[in-house]
């Protein structure tokens, strides 16, 4: 690693991230409507969004800056198995096709913001709504600490922060200043300030991958020659060379399946979801997303450049950000740290909203304030915003990096013990809540438990998210077993639940509900009176 | 079902929605089945089949699910046209 501040590099990172923060806190004025006091308004920007709009708040909510660290950083360490990024988001898209318009048309007849909302408002149930909320909000909390993570990584490479002897102040002060102005334009703009940044976001990344994915090859011999030195690491190093052997296999595809079905349970994912302004827009994005996928893709093989130029790093996560900065010309390198820096922010303020929105209505709501107006409603949920990131930074600081990305391990595990209660309820009543809520406890528990017996080199628990499938004996990911788990109670407890005929609470959607696009009677009419 | 059919004068299964489906399931049976693109040859510009071909499927599913969103498309408004001939 170079010593010293990347001046040239530092002065580009700072004119993008100046650039952004203006845009930011201008967001607030775009397509503004008449009645901002409302959650609707500030935590899903008017749900007016369309196509590209989505696409890109989408994008930048989903592909986030820990991932561009992540991904390639895994296939520096671990090679191909890190590489389940790419079928996990390929098989995303097919998924939701099929979920997620209901979804948004049940949401809007209803005035629903959040996944807890709508499970409230299926099953009668506020505990199962409660299990659903709290479950969404312990998942993103360290999904926000790794973003911030993700930004650590940029300033470390670029010299800023300085080396361990340096007072923690003065070397944190860069990343509390980022936070402190995320923080601000989120509290004033709302979704629209996200909304508005992704589009320089992910032009910058954009940009930065193909020069990226054209130039480094170049310049270090074409791909036969970085995937010859690739496979000559893994080989010495006994793990196997560039592609998974058999007994990895399992894990592979439970990986990119489990990770598929828990992505649209992240209550950031629906709220980007809701924000958009009809029902089609939502199937229309399905069919352009995969550009994503494909940038993901390219931005994996990233790791193995970063063998074959002889990057060595003692963090993986450095990997990358260290490949541009012996790679690209200074500028170049400077652009490729603002995209990185930029893509932290964008899901970051989306979480956080997410986050907030989820205390808002299904806690403080539901439990504390009743009778709560739509002012106070959004009042809450901005300050949750701010308490939820101050969160994430205290977590970040305080603690070793490991231990945020442990619990984004169990966070992933956890949110896709909500899938049963929310896509199961999207498509029928049959389930009963208890059954649910004793499904998601017992999915919820054997993948803590699980997740906690894991070892590693380096840890002793939480040292990785795959695990020998109970009754199969092949290493499967934890998060995939637990939902199976979590299904099977939940299939077994309704048949005996129904038998006995225990109360099946009230179901306050009808099965138009699900189909009802912009336009139809109803859907309009009452988005703007749930939003008074 | 039955009765669901006997209303609108169609029947749930039909074989457009079985193309649709299929569209739709493809990409899971191909990438869940690594045994079938472990592997490292052929390479294609010097990158293993192992990770072109799943590349290659980022647009192969991208192409199949704009299919299946075209023909649910059509599947709706046919449906949406008979349904208000049927009221009238």
């Amino acid at each position: 690693m170079k010593d010293g501040v990347n001046g040239v590099a530092l002065g580009v990172f700072i004119f993008f991230f100046l650039a952004v923060t203006v845009m930011g806190f201008l967001a607030a004025r775009w397509r503004k409507a008449e009645n901002e006091h409302s959650l609707d308004e500030w935590g899903l920007g008017g749900r007016s969004f369309g196509t590209w709009v989505t696409w890109f708040l989408l994008g930048g909510d989903l592909y986030t800056a820990y991932t561009f660290v992540a991904v390639p950083a895994a296939i520096y360490a671990a090679g191909a198995a890190g590489f389940f990024a790419v079928p996990y988001t390929i098989l995303v898209y097919p998924l939701i096709f099929t979920f997620l318009p209901r979804l948004w048309s049940v949401s809007h007849r209803h005035g629903y913001v959040t996944t807890s909302d709508f499970v409230r408002g299926r099953f009668g149930s506020k505990g199962l709504s409660l299990a659903v909320a709290v479950t969404g909000i312990l998942a993103t909390m360290p999904y926000i600490a790794l973003q911030l993570v993700g930004i650590q990584a940029v300033l470390d490479v670029m010299g800023v922060g300085g080396g361990d002897s340096t007072n923690w102040f003065v070397k944190d002060l860069p990343l509390l200043i980022a936070f402190g102005v995320l923080a601000a334009y989120t509290y004033s703009s709302g979704l629209r300030a996200p909304a508005l940044i992704a589009f320089v976001k992910d032009t910058l990344i954009y940009i930065v991958i193909a020069v990226a994915i054209i130039y480094i090859p170049i310049k270090l011999g074409g791909f036969d020659d970085i995937f010859a030195k690739a496979s000559e690491k893994f080989t010495a190093a006994g793990a196997g060379g560039v592609v998974p052997a058999p007994g990895g296999q399992w894990t592979y595809a439970t990986l990119a399946l489990g990770s598929a079905l828990a992505l649209f349970m992240y209550p950031h994912s629906i709220t980007a979801t809701l924000s958009s302004r009809s029902r089609e827009v939502i199937r229309r994005n399905t069919t352009i997303l995969p550009l994503y996928s494909l940038m993901l893709g390219l931005l994996a093989l990233l790791g193995f450049m970063a063998i074959a130029a002889g990057v060595k790093v003692q963090n993986g996560q450095l990997a990358i950000p260290q490949l541009f900065e012996d790679m690209f010309p200074d500028w170049f390198a400077g652009v490729a740290f603002a995209a990185i820096g930029i893509g932290a922010l964008v899901p970051a303020a989306i979480m956080s909203i997410a986050a907030a929105n989820l205390f808002t209505r299904n806690i403080y709501k539901d439990f504390i304030k009743p009778d709560a107006t739509a002012a106070q409603e959004t009042k809450v949920s901005k300050i949750v915003s701010l308490l939820v990131k101050v969160g994430a930074l205290i977590f970040v600081l305080t603690m070793d990096k490991t231990v945020a990305i442990n619990f984004q391990l169990l966070g992933g595990i956890w949110i896709l013990q909500t899938f049963p209660a929310l896509v199961g309820g999207l498509f029928t009543r049959w389930f009963h809540r208890w059954a649910l809520l004793a499904g998601w406890a017992v999915g919820m528990a054997y993948g803590t438990f699980a997740a906690y017996g894991v070892a590693s080199p380096t840890q002793k628990h939480f040292g990785g998210s795959a695990k020998e499938i109970p009754g199969i004996g092949e290493i499967g990911y934890i998060g995939l077993t637990a939902f199976v788990l979590n299904a099977l109670v939940t299939v077994v407890l309704t048949v005996v639940l129904r038998a006995v005929k225990a109360p099946a609470g009230v179901d306050e959607t009808t099965p138009e509900d699900y189909t009802a696009d912009a336009g139809d009677p109803g859907v309009q009419a009452e988005l703007t009176e749930a939003a008074h | 079902m039955p009765d669901q059919s006997n209303m609108t004068g169609v029947a749930v299964v039909t074989p457009v929605r079985v193309v649709i489906a299929l569209c739709l399931v493809a990409p899971f049976v191909a990438m869940l089945w690594v045994g079938s693109y472990a592997k490292t040859d052929p390479t294609w510009i010097g990158i293993p089949f192992f990770y072109w071909y799943q590349m290659a499927w980022v647009l192969i599913s991208t192409a199949l699910t704009m299919v299946a969103y075209r023909l649910w498309q059509r599947d709706q408004r046919a449906r949406a046209s008979r349904k208000g001939g049927a009221a009238e």
